[in-house]
């Protein structure tokens, strides 16, 4: 098996992996602290990559339409928390899930009357989208920056968690609500800062996800939020550094089995493709089944768990 | 004063049905296409001919009676699973006749509901044989997978002097599944070997499809799938850098490719059932009619080529009025009876059909992408025995 046969893999698995984690903070962080699957998380991943064609359409300059695109997404991450689970706070935890399932059809509509279900061409970025060769496999210069991003990232992260006044307040709420609420900690406004962090992230995502997957619909979201909830149960959901090795994992994994009939081939283990490629999504679904019969908690994730 | 207002509502009520008895007739003719979805783009490009069609000749003369001619549509979202009850949308509508729907998989599942009704169905782009296999309600104005698969095949082996080729198709995809096995089973008569993958729906990733392509040392790229797909491995391809030409089906005329390739290092053939100019009189006329409406021109891609699909969809109408006018009456049965009747000669060529009910065509024409000027050229008419 020679190296340069598993590399294109490792690339393509490396970048969408880290394109996944972006995605996976923004579940891990609001399960951390509502206790809530915010299953419209992915949708606002796909609507992001929407305003960013719409934006651009409308002739909008590149150094300000991206920006601009990441800060309206963060504005609907933190409308969608006032307006829909907000006042739901008090309710059963069902009932904010079901609403989180509404907000993610709702986008979806939303997006599919807006474009009319055609496919949008996400527009190309500069320098990140320029094609460039590694150990002589080429690749879009976003493989390369999306791990570093994504690590630069969740270092600011743990960072903001950890030694900010806001990122004491987050760990308290999500150690206990009721009595961090009774100890004086704005309780809204961590949980704004939660969505708004979370929003941004999956903005940057999409920005870096778009320009490797230039197509834009209304189902764009589905399946990145999917496997990147898969990541953050997979981490052990409710941990930040557990979502990111997770989503790791995962695009690495499911980027080699698409490539698993060649690689078995040329090490002589196989004589011919077994169409194993086919499998690489039911990869991902199976490993959460195993996880969750496994180790319910995931890799990182606290002892106990919440039924939802 | 309450007796009087009771009065003229009831007579308001009146006046639609009095308006009603004066008008021309109507008949109905059912449009079954993906307005959204993977196919959202094609199926929307092919209703712009049935479209341009209805705009040039609203009405048929059935029976004697002038009757003006509405198209009643119904979105069957690309999917096999929302294709049955858009069915049952027209067929509640009352249709005489159906049209389409781009796409294999969604005909072949809303095949039995027209059936049931009774309602023939004239298929403008769907391409596999099961479409009208073992019935006699379903009829197609296009070509076969098994020729279009022939011809792609020969021309990667002969034109394209290529040996090996790798074929991606889309899991539980009629269209492309079928297509990858008539283009495997025609590559590898003539000596060629072929290694076939599938992707799952909703991939975007086909990096690693194509990386898989260059280490097998495959020299061309066979990828017959919907829009949503081959637009990203077009872009991909081009940003990988790979050496060998993509091979498309029908599904990949559209400017979405084009745009797609444009001011890229790929190579692209495709085979397709008309290219632009072969009538030029329906082309200025087409042009002119999208060009004076906006939301034509956003459906048709933001400008104003004319895809193969959108001149199939007006010849599919023009087969529908013929059927009519044969038929002399609205009635569905007699539809069905009159289509085996129908001698047309459209845009794309003359259309009669044979004992299964698919239209006796011979050749297919090849068109390439050309990247600078972000046009489909012509290549050449390829015919099969």
């Amino acid at each position: 098996m020679s190296f340069s046969t598993v590399l294109p893999y490792l690339l393509s698995g490396i970048s969408v992996g880290g394109q996944y984690a972006l995605i996976a903070i923004g579940y891990t962080m609001v399960y951390g602290i509502l206790r809530l699957i915010n299953f419209a998380h992915g949708d606002v991943f796909m609507v992001s990559g929407i305003l960013m064609v719409y934006l651009n359409a409308s002739g909008l300059p590149l150094y300000i339409s991206l920006p601009l695109s990441v800060l309206l997404t963060v504005v609907i991450g933190f409308v969608i928390e006032r307006v829909a689970y907000k006042p739901l706070r008090s309710a059963p935890r069902m009932s904010i899930m079901i609403s989180a399932i509404g907000v993610s059809y709702l986008l979806q509509n939303l997006v599919l009357y807006i474009t009319g279900g055609l496919n949008q061409v996400y527009p190309t970025i500069p320098w990140i989208s320029q094609s460039i060769s590694v150990f002589g496999a080429t690749t879009r210069m976003v493989t390369l920056v999306t791990p570093v991003l994504v690590v630069i990232l969740v270092l600011a992260l743990v960072l903001l968690i950890n030694h900010t006044k806001v990122g004491m307040a987050m760990r308290a709420v999500s150690k206990d609500f009721e009595t961090s609420q009774l100890m004086g900690v704005k309780i809204n406004s961590v949980i704004s800062v939660t969505f708004i962090i979370g929003s941004f992230l999956a903005a940057i995502g999409s920005i870096l996800y778009f320009t490797n997957y230039t197509t834009v619909i209304q189902t764009s979201g589905a399946m990145p939020g999917l496997k990147a909830f898969v990541a953050a149960v997979f981490g052990g959901i409710g941990s930040v550094p557990g979502a990111v090795v997770g989503a790791f994992i995962i695009g690495i994994c499911e980027s080699i089995i698409k490539g698993l009939d060649l690689i078995l081939l040329q090490a002589g283990v196989t004589t011919q493709m077994l169409g194993l490629s086919t499998f690489s999504d039911a990869f991902t679904f199976a490993l959460l089944i195993v996880i969750l019969i496994v180790k319910p908690t995931g890799l990182f994730g606290e002892k106990t768990t919440d039924k939802v | 004063m309450k007796k009087i207002l009771a009065l003229v509502l009831v007579l308001l009520l009146a006046l639609p049905f009095a308006a009603m008895a004066e008008e021309t007739p109507t008949v109905k003719i059912g449009v079954f296409e993906p307005a959204s979805g993977d196919s959202g783009a094609g199926g929307k490009q092919e209703m712009l001919g049935m479209q341009y069609a209805n705009y040039v000749q609203p009405t048929v003369d059935i029976g004697g009676t002038t009757y003006n001619v509405e198209l009643v549509y119904a979105d069957n979202q690309s999917s096999t699973s929302t294709a049955p009850s858009a069915a049952q949308q027209l067929v509640s509508e009352g249709v005489s006749v159906v049209l389409g729907s781009y796409g294999s998989g969604v005909s072949i599942a809303a095949s039995p509901i027209f059936e049931d009704a009774g309602i023939p169905a004239i298929g403008v782009t769907c391409t596999n044989p099961a479409v009208t296999e073992g019935n006699t309600h379903y009829f197609r104005i296009c070509f076969l997978d098994p020729f279009q698969g022939t011809v792609l095949a020969n021309y990667a082996y002969n034109e394209l002097g290529a040996t090996t080729a790798y074929c991606l198709a889309e899991l539980g995809n009629d269209y492309d599944q079928g297509l990858a096995h008539y283009f495997q089973e025609a590559f590898q008569a003539l000596g060629g070997t072929v290694v076939t993958e599938s992707f799952p729906t909703g991939t975007a990733d086909f990096t690693s499809y194509l990386s898989t392509a260059t280490a097998l040392n495959a020299q061309v790229f066979f990828a017959p799938c919907s829009l949503a797909y081959t637009s990203q491995i077009v872009d991909q391809a081009a940003a990988q850098g790979v050496t060998y030409p993509l091979l498309g089906s029908d599904t990949w005329d559209s400017n979405v490719i084009t745009n797609a390739a444009a001011g890229k290092n790929v190579t692209i053939y495709i085979t397709t059932f008309y290219q632009e100019g072969g009538s030029p009189e329906f082309d200025a006329g087409i042009k002119e009619w999208m060009n004076a409406n906006p939301e034509a021109l956003t459906n048709n891609g933001g400008n104003d080529m004319v895809s193969a699909v959108t001149a199939m969809g007006y010849d599919a109408y023009f087969v529908a009025l013929q059927a009519l006018e044969l038929a002399g009456s609205t009635d569905a049965a007699a539809v069905n009876e009159a289509l085996w009747n129908v001698d047309y000669t459209g845009v794309s060529g003359q259309i009669t059909f044979n004992e299964i009910g698919d239209a006796n065509r011979d050749s297919a024409y090849i068109k390439t992408a050309n990247t600078t000027d972000n046009v489909w050229e012509f290549v050449t008419v390829q015919t099969v025995e």
